[in-house]
């Protein structure tokens, strides 16, 4: 963990000046009350593009308080570009202790993954969002979706996910797949892998979901039921890997492919590189770092 | 291998390193000064501020610089900062009749009252490159015809609307307060003063093509340019605690109003409608090209059908914003390995059944050919 520092004069704490954040965390409260729904919020232009995660970073920036602790993510892991970047804007707006460690965080912001460890009470997962509508590409116009939603009127995606699987034998959704929330709203989980997403049911932790060009806020409070949409004979199924993690040996994490030459050699490791860090602390070794925890003391 | 498909902190620094070089170029070459560019690139700083939504030459101008010359980068920093900035209120409706005028012309009307002034314009140039500003040279200063600039200059459109030719202008003064899309989020269909905003801060490349789609048969308003008109208005604002509005300072603009085709029922006469582009500083093309889809936008309230893009309040709304299309469009250069990974084992298992009904296809054809051959 790194210890909070002074923030950048100039700018209010966290970058948003007090009337958005006040503005962001109406659209947080009505969110938390109707988990799933999309609350449109006013999204101010940020100084990262859209599609870098402007609603994570503004929801980040709305809950974010002097004595949170802030872990930061993209595709599971710390050291990614745009998670550095995201990381080094807070501590230099906000000054806030930062960390890679998933249980130390008070504040996960993320893209596309959720974490190995267990989230806890008392956590905030963050999701940076592209498209909020679970519904938008198979119908692209706002005014037909939002009434499809207030009608609960969701045959037309129960129709896409079938047809699927008449054309692939497969529902062809791998990420953000689609899910139901307390048996009400159909939700996008944003593009995590369909892996991720048991882990949003019934969580402890509460996850907020923010799209900065779309200018959407969505919730899922701790201990909400969500279930990915399936059918009775094609029942919702994880990715599996064929091979354990390289690195730490691990069986039960999404594995990021790595290609290692260019004759076809691959290996499998860890997406979220503080589980596989932690395993391998824990002594945990997979098959690139042999089987005794000793050969691995070269940095 | 593993480390390399990751970054880190020191390749941002070192790109970011690179990059301020490769701004600076040639150090032979004098670097060029914010300044200049808002004085001698006005129009490239004029198309920062319509899409950066603040009206502020030199941090345009440094914007500019700062981008490497990439305007939509540079409307990019300026919203930015924009978004840090308090504000006030709404300024009184600008008098655009009351424009200082440095350019105005009408293709509707031969002669009109104030006269055509052709002004500071490319459009009967020809563009043959000027191999004569290679070499610094003074220009010499252009002089101005004080009468032109001083006689009155009513609006064209005014003009048409005293003979009630042309739909009424909506009254500015209906007490609602305009919409902000920068303050609450857009919702269509959205009121004519939000879509304006839009246009406004909207790409111009975005807005030329939806217009000119118009004039191609998709969504046609048998437009003409009944005017278009640029130069400096003054800004004021009322404070409360005056009672009375006080000049802020002039800003230019550019303003088209577009007579378009009827409008009109069994009640009502038939008049010509409305198109209409406003925007910070020298912008005709872009003004223009708002005009366009400002009417367009209007179909349905004018009776007609939405069937092509440029009437598409949804379509067009949703997409002119330059800043938000370019995040999204290059945010695919960002790691996606995570749901790549998800698409791949997919393929693969569809892959393998595939084999697996075909070779269990051939194997059963194979029986029914070595049956016929016996």
């Amino acid at each position: 963990m790194t210890a909070p520092i002074k923030p950048a004069e100039g700018y209010a704490f966290a970058y948003l000046d007090e009337q958005t954040k006040r503005m962001i965390r109406r659209a947080l409260f009505k969110a938390v009350a109707i988990p799933g729904h999309q609350v449109p919020f006013a999204a101010r232009d940020m100084p990262m593009p859209y599609g870098w995660g402007t609603g994570g970073i503004q929801v980040t920036a709305a809950i974010l308080g002097p004595a949170d602790v802030l872990k930061v993510i993209d595709q599971g892991a710390d050291d990614t570009t745009n998670a550095v970047s995201i990381r080094a804007f807070f501590q230099k707006t906000a000054g806030v202790a930062v960390t890679t460690r998933t249980g130390e965080a008070t504040v996960v912001q993320t893209r596309h993954r959720i974490p190995e460890e267990p989230l806890k009470a008392g956590q905030t997962l963050v999701y940076q969002v592209p498209i909020p509508e679970p519904l938008r590409f198979l119908e692209p116009r706002e005014t037909e979706t939002r009434v499809m939603h207030a009608l609960a009127d969701y045959g037309l995606m129960h129709v896409k996910l079938y047809e699927d699987i008449a054309t692939h034998g497969h529902i062809a959704k791998t990420y953000a797949y689609p899910v139901k929330v307390e048996g009400r709203y159909v939700m996008d989980p944003s593009p995590i892998p369909k892996f991720d997403n048991p882990k949003m049911h019934m969580n402890p932790a509460l996850q907020l979901f923010g799209a900065g060009r779309e200018k959407r806020i969505y919730a899922l409070p701790p201990f909400t039921q969500v279930e990915s949409l399936d059918f009775e004979d094609h029942p919702f199924e994880r990715t599996k890997f064929e091979a354990p993690c390289a690195l730490c040996g691990a069986t039960d994490a999404y594995l990021d492919e790595v290609v290692i030459d260019d004759e076809g050699g691959r290996m499998f490791v860890c997406s979220d590189t503080d589980h596989c860090e932690t395993r391998r602390e824990q002594g945990h070794r997979g098959a690139l770092l042999g089987e005794t925890p000793n050969q691995e003391a070269r940095p | 291998m593993y480390v390399s498909v990751k970054g880190g902190e020191k390749a941002i620094r070192a790109a970011h390193r690179l990059l301020a070089d490769r701004r600076r170029g040639d150090r032979a070459v004098p670097e060029v000064a914010a300044d200049q560019i808002r004085e001698q690139l006005t129009l490239a700083v004029d198309r920062v501020m319509n899409e950066g939504s603040l009206y502020d030459r030199d941090l345009a101008a440094l914007a500019i610089k700062q981008a490497r010359g990439d305007l939509i980068e540079a409307a990019f920093l300026v919203r930015a900062y924009r978004t840090t900035l308090p504000r006030f209120g709404y300024s009184v409706p600008v008098d655009t009749a009351a424009m200082a005028v440095e350019r105005r012309i009408s293709a509707t009307y031969k002669d009109l009252p104030g006269g055509q002034i052709l002004g500071p314009t490319f459009d009967y140039t020809h563009r043959l490159i000027d191999f004569a500003l290679m070499a610094d040279g003074d220009t010499p200063l252009a002089e101005r015809d004080a009468t032109s600039a001083a006689a009155a200059m009513p609006r064209v459109t005014d003009l048409l609307d005293g003979e009630g030719l042309i739909e009424a202008e909506p009254a500015s003064d209906d007490g609602v307060e305009p919409g902000d899309l920068t303050r609450a989020p857009l919702r269509v269909p959205a009121s004519r003063d939000l879509r304006l905003q839009q246009l406004a801060r909207g790409d111009e490349g975005f807005l030329l093509a939806l217009g000119y789609s118009t004039q191609r048969g998709y969504g046609s308003t048998h437009p003409f340019a009944g005017e278009i008109r640029i130069g400096e208005v003054e800004v004021e604002f009322e404070v409360p605690e005056l009672g009375f509005a006080v000049p802020l300072g002039a800003v230019t603009l550019s303003e088209c109003q577009m007579i378009n085709q009827f409008a009109g029922s069994a009640e009502i006469e038939p008049s010509f409608t409305r198109g209409y582009g406003l925007a910070f500083g020298q912008v005709e093309r872009k003004v223009m090209a708002m005009a366009l889809v400002d009417r367009a936008l209007r179909t349905e309230e004018l009776g007609g059908e939405t069937e092509h893009p440029a009437q598409d309040q949804e379509f067009v709304l949703s997409h002119a914003d330059n800043v938000q299309a370019t995040g999204f469009v290059e945010h695919l250069k960002l790691p996606h390995y995570v749901d790549f990974q998800a698409e791949l084992a997919l393929v693969r298992e569809m892959r393998r059944e595939h084999a697996a009904a075909r070779a269990a296809r051939e194997a059963e054809s194979g029986d029914t050919y070595q049956e016929a051959a016996q």
